[in-house]
């Protein structure tokens, strides 16, 4: 697969679908594609996070420690971004991702992608508005769970 | 130090200047011959009268040409004696000025070897440098001519003088009439001359120091944006040498003047009154003519004296401007550093260690030890601890005789420390500053440094090199230079407790595993060549661990981590340059940058026809590039890590692109196309996944490596070191020839994963040993440059215990580590110190580890108290 094809799929993810192709281009080519062997640990809950994969093949698990083991909350494939919150902000893993059968990703480090956006104000903008976007649909599921426990 | 340059001279060369001064009296007679002989041929041989031969010569009846073969002859003979005597009195001068200039430096930097630590807070390196090397320079051409050119010249003055006033007093009196006026007066100029030249010398000094100043500080210069200033107090030095200058020119070339004028002077009398006196016939005028052609004989050795003169005050400047600097107070004793005692005894462990109202006084104000007491055994373990300025820092440079004590009394096992020769507290003592010093040299160097007091025997010499090592050491005793060879063997590996270098390097092993160093100094083994005829078994098992390691990654289903090179495969995972060569470049005749420029390239890629798919593959890249960089930043790191174009040449290649529209390669000129031609090299398809270089161009590069081995050029046969999978690339680390390929790129953990490997495979054939011994020949660079800070204070500590001593003082020295690299150091260093330790720690939470704990403020022992009662 070439940078192309990695720009499509970079597209298709919504907090890079409105940046210019050239910048995408440029992501893509900063980024590292990587392979994970079936049952390999992406992260781990409480690890510390430099990079967010976007998975270009294959499928893993979203895992999440409880008091009774781990349960898996969520399945991600092609086309999704997974721990885009630590290139934002310092935060432990909130999340353990392991994999099904074998996954290649584009792994995003945090540096590459912070210069991207300190050089480039409307991608900065572009990310904003997602995030505000994605804090409203939280604050709608709230709100919807605050009045369902009301009745 | 004689403090006048005649005393230096005389003192280590009076019989060599009687010598030069017998010689070049001998000169003499030829000298005055030749031109004597020359009158002879003209007058006799040629234009004598026939009637005065046949002529007698020594018994001999010689006809007119005869007569003139032989003076002629003569005079050829005079010729070649006199040159062979200003050929020998040159080499003679040249000889012993050079010896005299060796002895001087010499005594200068033995000098420097003795200052007391003080005194290099008040020196820079920037003045002490230059005096030694440029300063001292011309002394030497002076040095020669110190004693036979004025006693000749003077000499030639007085027999002038003597033959004149024996033919006639009154002229020989007015020849000479005006030198006692020339006499007074130079000097006295001279003076104002000298001064200036003292000056000069003193500003250039500080000119130097600037600059050395500025190279120290240049982060504070340009963190701070002071360069103009440092430009502009720079110029205001320059400004003051060339003021100075000026006015010495000014001042020489006036003395040149009124020089001149007198001599000419002596002329214009006798013109004016010898004239005078002629034509009113008081006096004949083949008188006058005789005392005018007097006064040109007398006036050239005049005229050689006073310019010696004047290279005399020029060189009494500089000896002296250089020699005070050398002598500061409080220099070590000579004999304490360069005499060897009879023995060197250990210093028992029982011994005591007593400080009696110690006090050290680094200047009026400074007293950072005061009223200091303690007692302890010299097998103790003890640390010191306290904040920084109460004097915990100064105690143990005082210990290790570093600093000497401005009062009170330092004594171990009842002698007083400060009379000791530095074999003792250099040999049976170690000290670990907190900013050790490195050489540049080896790792195994630094680490030995302390094993090299003296040279402890030859190494196996040939007879010739025997003789040249006598020949040498000759030569340094006749300049009063070191008796001990440096090419001797100086390290004694008896004090490391070991018989051949081989368990040297042996019992070194052990040693850095105390300092935690064991890691990095693999790691350098690991990452570095090593020279397959010095390590034959090493790299024996190298080849065994190539073959192992591609078993073990099978083993464990990871053998697309590495992508092995193979004559006949491309490697997706290295550049096409590497690909193409096959090899490690070994010389400077190929640059891996700018490979396509080179010819020999160009034709294997033309043979092969590749460059004009190489040109397209440059095309797009060049395309993408620059419309990726476009609008980054030239400083950004994105370009250092992603771009194949470097920031400044991004306009030339958008030039180059605009120009491509118009007609491709064609329409490019040859340092255009080598532009394009460079971003192919650098591709690696697994990494930047352009999707450019296609099977069809993997296949070419193939054919292209096979034709570029084969037709390769006799004169650039050594400078690629080919790969070959069956043998070992002495040009590759040992690292890279385990792997023998590329580590794949984008397989998670991958690197992480082949490392591990390695170790395991390196740990299985068991050369884990021999590796770290490759490492021990890593560089260390200037002042330990390649390392890092850590490392270096490691290493230091290392060079301290591999001396095994008595007493280890360790100031500091470990307080620019992480806290639990720290704790584990006390603890090692404490286990492998054979005899006791004095550390001054930061921490005193580490202060457990301790027999006993003394707490140092004000410069005095606040509270000592024993370790146990500090565990938790």
């Amino acid at each position: 697969m070439s940078l192309t094809e990695e720009v499509d799929v970079l597209r298709g993810i919504p907090l890079f679908e409105r940046m210019d192709v050239s910048k995408l281009k440029l992501l893509a080519i900063s980024s590292d594609r990587v392979t994970f062997r079936p049952g390999a640990i992406m992260m781990s809950q409480g690890g510390d996070g430099d990079a967010a994969y976007v998975i270009i093949s294959g499928t893993g698990d979203v895992l999440i420690d409880t008091p009774g083991g781990q349960i898996k909350v969520a399945e991600v494939g092609p086309g999704q971004i997974v721990g885009e919150i630590a290139i934002l902000i310092d935060v432990p893993r909130t999340a353990t991702v392991k994999t099904e059968e074998g996954l290649t990703a584009l792994k995003i480090g945090k540096e590459n992608f912070l210069r991207l956006l300190t050089g480039s104000p409307q991608v900065a903008v572009e990310i904003i508005r997602v995030l505000a976007a994605r804090l409203e649909n939280t604050n709608a599921q709230l709100r919807e769970a605050v009045s369902a426990a009301g009745r | 130090m004689d403090r006048s340059i005649y005393g230096f001279i005389f003192r280590h060369s009076k019989a060599q200047q009687l010598f030069l001064l017998i010689v070049t009296f001998a000169a003499f007679p030829f000298i005055y011959l030749q031109p004597d002989l020359v009158k002879t041929i003209v007058n006799e041989a040629i234009g004598g009268e026939a009637a005065d031969f046949p002529k007698g010569v020594i018994g001999f009846e010689l006809e007119q040409v005869a007569y003139l073969v032989l003076m002629c002859f003569c005079f050829l003979l005079i010729v070649l004696i006199n040159g062979a005597f200003k050929y020998y009195i040159n080499v003679s001068k040249g000889r012993l000025g050079e010896r005299m200039l060796r002895r001087l430096r010499y005594n200068l930097y033995s000098r420097v070897l003795r200052f007391p630590q003080p005194h290099f807070k008040r020196v820079s390196q920037g003045e002490v440098i230059p005096m030694i090397t440029q300063e001292v320079e011309p002394l030497g051409g002076f040095i020669g001519d110190a004693v036979a050119q004025p006693v000749f010249q003077a000499g030639m003055l007085v027999t002038f003088l003597i033959f004149i006033i024996v033919q006639d007093i009154y002229m020989g009196m007015a020849a000479i009439a005006m030198f006692p006026i020339q006499g007074w007066i130079i000097p006295k100029l001279q003076r104002k001359v000298n001064a200036l030249g003292k000056q000069r010398v003193r500003a250039v000094r500080r000119v130097s120091e600037r600059i050395s100043e500025s190279i120290s500080g240049i982060q504070e210069v340009h963190s701070n944006d002071t360069s103009n200033l440092m430009r502009a107090e720079f110029a205001s030095h320059l400004g003051r040498i060339y003021q100075i200058r000026y006015e010495i020119y000014h001042r020489k070339f006036v003395i040149k003047f009124i020089n001149n004028f007198l001599a000419q002077f002596t002329p214009f009398l006798f013109y004016l009154i010898g004239g005078y006196l002629a034509i009113n016939g008081n006096l004949s005028i083949g008188a006058l003519i005789g005392v005018i052609s007097a006064h040109k004989d007398m006036n050239a050795p005049w005229k050689e004296l006073l310019a010696f003169y004047q290279q005399y005050m020029d060189a009494r400047i500089k000896y002296e401007q250089v020699v005070e600097q050398f002598d500061p107070a409080g220099m070590l004793e000579e004999s304490l550093q360069v005499d060897e005692p009879s023995e060197v005894p250990a210093i028992s462990h029982d011994s005591d260690v007593a400080a009696q109202s110690l006090t050290y006084q680094e200047d009026e104000t400074t007293i950072p030890i005061q009223g200091f007491n303690l007692q302890f055994k010299v097998g103790d373990r003890l640390a010191v601890i306290g904040s920084a300025g109460g004097g915990k820092e100064e105690f143990p440079s005082l210990l290790a005789r570093l600093l000497f004590p401005t009062g009170g009394r330092l004594a171990i096992g009842g002698s007083d420390t400060k009379d000791w020769p530095e074999a003792f507290t250099g040999r049976r003592m170690a000290y670990v500053s907190p900013s050790a010093y490195l050489f540049s040299e080896s790792v195994r160097a630094n680490l030995l440094f302390g094993l090299k007091h003296r040279p402890i025997g030859m190494l196996d010499l040939s007879d010739e090199a025997i003789r040249a090592r006598e020949a040498r050491l000759a030569e340094n005793a006749r300049s009063g230079n070191s008796s001990e060879d440096f090419e001797d063997n100086w390290i004694d590996y008896a004090v490391l407790g070991a018989g051949t270098p081989a368990e040297g390097d042996e019992k070194l092993i052990a040693i850095i595993e105390s300092v935690d160093l064991t890691r990095d100094i693999y790691g350098f083994g690991l990452r570095g060549p090593v020279d397959p005829s010095k390590h034959p078994s090493l790299v024996e098992s190298v080849m065994q661990a190539r073959k192992l390691l591609s078993v073990r990654l099978a083993d464990e289903d990871h053998q697309g981590l590495v992508e092995p090179y193979d004559p006949e495969k491309y490697n997706d995972n290295a550049t096409l340059a590497e690909n193409l060569l096959f090899g490690t470049i070994v010389s400077e005749d190929f640059d891996a940058e700018s490979l396509g420029d080179h010819p020999y390239v160009l034709s294997t890629l033309n043979e092969v026809g590749l460059v004009h798919d190489l040109l397209n593959i440059g095309y797009e890249a060049a395309t993408l590039m620059v419309e990726l960089f476009a609008d980054v930043e030239p400083g950004d790191p994105l370009f250092e890590q992603y771009s194949f174009i470097k920031a400044d040449l991004l306009p030339d290649y958008q030039t180059i692109l605009t120009k491509w529209a118009r007609g491709q390669a064609e329409a490019l000129n040859e340092q255009e196309r080598g532009l394009l031609l460079a971003i192919p090299f650098k591709l690696i398809p697994a990494r930047h996944r352009l999707g450019l270089i296609t099977d069809d161009i993997r296949n070419q590069v193939i054919m292209a490596r096979g034709q570029f081995r084969e037709n390769l050029p006799d004169q650039l046969a050594q400078a690629v070191e080919f790969f070959d999978p069956s043998s070992y690339n002495a040009a590759s680390s040992i690292q890279d020839n385990i792997l023998f390929g590329k580590i794949a790129y984008g397989e998670a953990e991958g690197p992480e994963i082949v490392g591990r490997i390695i170790d395991e495979v390196v740990e299985e054939l068991n050369i884990k040993r021999e590796i770290i011994i490759a490492g021990f020949d890593y560089q260390v660079g200037i002042g330990g440059s390649r390392l890092s800070g850590t490392q270096r204070q490691k290493i230091a500590l290392a060079r301290a215990l591999a001396k095994r001593p008595d007493l280890l003082v360790i100031n500091g020295a470990t307080d620019a580590m992480d806290s639990r690299t720290r704790e584990l150091l006390v603890h090692r260093v404490l286990e492998a110190a054979p005899g006791g330790v004095l550390w001054s720690i930061s921490d005193s939470e580490h202060a457990k580890f301790f027999d006993k704990v003394v707490e140092v403020s004000s410069g005095k022992v606040v509270q000592e108290t024993a370790g146990s009662e500090i565990k938790e």
